[in-house]
């Protein structure tokens, strides 16, 4: 294992590393903003409501990111009138098209995994719920919302790893991630067991650190609301 | 009945691991290629590669009176796979520098086209660092160019893809000022296409023997000097009776073998 | 149309529902196994399925598949040479298959738990009292609910995996994705390919979520639904 390659190389890393923090972070806090509403309309008996909402977390949670990022970045490029408009200057720039692809992408998984929770809520607290007399607004609210968030933690969870795996995508539209920094290091020394196992480190690293908080969130939030064993 | 199922799961996991033979004698070579740079080697619609180097390829291994195997592979992990035994030589267009020397052995030169930059054909045709300061300039991961960029234009924003294919797609898409690639592959492979229209080659060739090397070569491992050898053999064999100066004809109309 | 890639990228979509459905296979088994080990009393067992479960979510996938790839091939190489065997080829698909297999035999190992944990624990309890076996009890009445509560964590890991496999192309594999990578470089034409390769994906989700609708209406048999 040659050590001295990768102490070399510490300075991309931590780079790549800050710029994959910054990419999850962007990403999961618009997804999760986004999610909240489209949720809530999607759990709506109410079809013409559901059923677009339904549409779009089909078609991104249907394609792979990568198909969506590559669309989004070269697909779009091609067209003549998308380089003349206005909005090129953002889509040219490869930062928004990755934080657009993955929040997106996130937003479509974090609305179907609340819709799944808000669900799950036992059928019993919300009759209750109407018999006591709670409008709709009043039910989501109360009832609905805080046992749907905290049924939903442990796939929030997954959620936000897989996330942290797909900002690895970032690399192949040239961002400089903790991935773009292993790609870059492997084709300078081209050492790629050291120069992926340091890239896996560094992720391991953040993981646990994201594990860790959920572990905290469930017990604080979910672990309450199980049966007793 | 779980422990059973892993059991079952593990033996086949073992057994299809395929005993390849490896031939002392080389009468089974794998050859490793990229697929993704016109005209050298691309895959086509039928799904099968096509190209200078897997031509080169071909006629070499029927002039070693060997059986040869295409095995395409990623440029980024071109050295390596090597290394791992996933094929036994290199054809991809790969040009034989004194760093890629540490880690692999080549066979002399089979081809050598310069290098040059390619950008909007008004953009001026300086293309000192002075001149490209600040630009964005797309290149190959991995390659000799991307080596020359970032030892000499520390000025200018290398962007670095995966493949030659993506930088002429961001080019044609304006995100980049300029490339710095082989001249042959940015003319075939980009100028004379649809989208290639209004780029041309800005400035001279750039010539570095010491980025650049003397040309392509054929990559082996380090112990395999019998291979290298035939290979050398081959190459001496195929230009002088002619079949090198077939497959050149077929995709250029200029000679791509350079002094000799 | 798709100026003559469409065969291939045909065969490339056959090539990744294969890789799907035996990844599949492999992590459901492990995932399971996994889910036993967390959930038992054994402390040794319970950490064994923690390292697992903590390491491989660690790590992205596609760093995942070039270790197992690379350092895999290298790992035996040594092997072999030292035992004086010839020399062995780790063949790509194995090689794709048990690492996307491995990594999402974690996420399934917490997916199962989270589905465990959900069915309440009276009704192993009654099973139980009425004499049934372990094995009878989690085949007749814990497993069915497990499957039920499962089922929306087990769908997202599925639709995830049948797009984790486009990272088998990094390691040589020509499926969908890889292909429609090199139509779209040869006719410089990379819209008119992904959204082809997009569509061919929602049409293997539309028949995944098609038959999760069906499993969930199958399991939910005798549980209220009410809507909002």
């Amino acid at each position: 294992m040659n050590f001295d390659a990768i102490i070399d190389s510490l300075p991309l890393y931590v780079s790549g590393t800050w710029v994959t923090l910054q990419l999850l972070l962007l990403s999961c806090g618009i997804g999760l903003a986004m999610a909240l509403p489209l949720a809530m309309l999607r759990s709506l008996p109410m079809v013409w409501l559901s059923w677009p909402i339904w549409l779009f977390t089909y078609v991104m949670r249907g394609t792979p990111m990568l198909v969506q990022l590559f669309l989004l970045y070269y697909g779009l490029a091609q067209f003549e009138v998308v380089r003349a408009s206005p909005f090129w200057p953002w889509l040219s720039s490869p930062w928004f098209c990755a934080v657009t692809a993955f929040a997106l992408n996130t937003c479509a998984y974090t609305t179907e995994i609340l819709h799944g929770a808000m669900k799950a809520v036992p059928a019993g607290e919300i009759e209750a719920a109407k018999a006591l007399g709670m409008s709709r607004w009043v039910m989501l609210r109360r009832i609905v919302l805080p046992s749907a968030f905290r049924r939903a933690l442990p796939a929030y969870g997954n959620e936000v790893v897989l996330m942290l795996h797909g900002t690895a995508l970032a690399s192949v539209v040239t961002l400089l991630d903790l991935t773009g920094a292993a790609r870059q290091m492997n084709s300078n020394y081209y050492l790629p067991y050291e120069a992926f196992v340091t890239a896996a480190v560094f992720y391991a690293a953040i993981t646990a650190v994201l594990v860790a908080l959920f572990r905290a969130a469930e017990a604080r939030w979910l672990k309450p609301l199980l049966p007793r064993s | 009945m779980q422990r059973r199922l892993m059991i079952t799961l593990l033996a086949l996991a073992t057994a299809s691991f395929t005993a390849a033979a490896q031939s002392p004698d080389w009468k089974k070579v794998r050859i490793g290629v990229e697929g993704a740079y016109p005209p050298f080697s691309e895959v086509g619609t039928d799904g099968k590669l096509k190209g200078f180097d897997i031509d080169m390829a071909m006629a070499l291994c029927t002039e070693m009176k060997a059986e040869c195997t295409l095995v395409q592979q990623e440029w980024d992990g071109m050295i390596p796979a090597l290394q791992a035994r996933k094929f036994d030589a290199i054809i991809a267009s790969m040009a034989i520098t004194d760093e890629r020397k540490k880690a692999v052995n080549f066979t002399n030169k089979y081809y050598n086209t310069p290098a040059r930059f390619v950008g909007k054909a008004s953009a001026p045709h300086d293309i000192s660092p002075a001149a490209l300061k600040g630009k964005k300039i797309g290149v190959q991961r991995g390659t000799t160019h991307d080596r020359y960029l970032t030892a000499i234009y520390k000025d200018s924003e290398i962007v670095r893809y995966a493949k030659q294919d993506e930088v002429f797609l961001d080019m044609a898409a304006g995100r980049i000022d300029a490339t710095l690639c082989d001249s042959v592959a940015a003319d075939l492979g980009f100028l004379k296409k649809g989208s290639g229209k209004g780029f041309g080659f800005l400035g001279t060739p750039v010539d570095d023997a010491a980025y650049f090397g003397i040309g392509s070569g054929i990559a082996v491992r380090k112990a395999d000097n019998d291979l290298q050898q035939k290979f050398n053999a081959a190459i001496v064999a195929v230009r002088a009776n002619g079949v090198y100066k077939k497959i050149q004809d077929k995709y250029f109309d200029f000679d791509v073998y350079g002094k000799p | 149309m798709l100026h003559g890639y469409g065969a291939s990228l045909l065969e490339g979509a056959l090539l990744t529902l294969s890789v799907a459905f035996m990844s599949l296979a492999v992590a459901m088994v492990l995932g399971l196994a996994g889910a036993v080990a967390k959930l038992s009393r054994s402390r040794p067992l319970q950490w064994l399925a923690g390292a697992y479960t903590t390491l491989i979510r660690a790590v992205p996938d596609l760093v995942m598949m070039l270790l197992v790839f690379y350092g895999g091939q290298m790992l035996i190489n040594q092997i072999g040479e030292k035992l004086g065997w010839e020399f062995i080829d780790v063949n790509p698909y194995v090689a794709g298959v048990l690492t996307i297999g491995f990594i999402f035999g974690a996420y399934l190992t917490e997916v199962l738990r989270g589905a465990f944990m959900a069915v309440p624990r009276g009704q192993r309890e009654a099973a139980l009292a009425y004499g049934m076996n372990p094995r009878q009890v989690m085949v007749r009445v814990v497993g069915p609910q497990m499957l039920r509560h499962a089922l929306p964590g087990l769908s997202n890991v599925w639709l995830v995996m049948i797009k984790s496999t486009a990272i088998v192309s990094v390691i040589g594999l020509s499926d969908m994705m890889s292909r429609a990578g090199q139509a779209a470089g040869a006719t410089r034409e990379p819209f008119l390919f992904y959204v082809a390769a997009a569509v061919i994906y929602l049409a293997f989700t539309s028949v995944s979520e098609l038959g999760f609708k069906l499993l969930q209406k199958r399991f939910a048999i005798g549980v209220k639904q009410v809507s909002l």
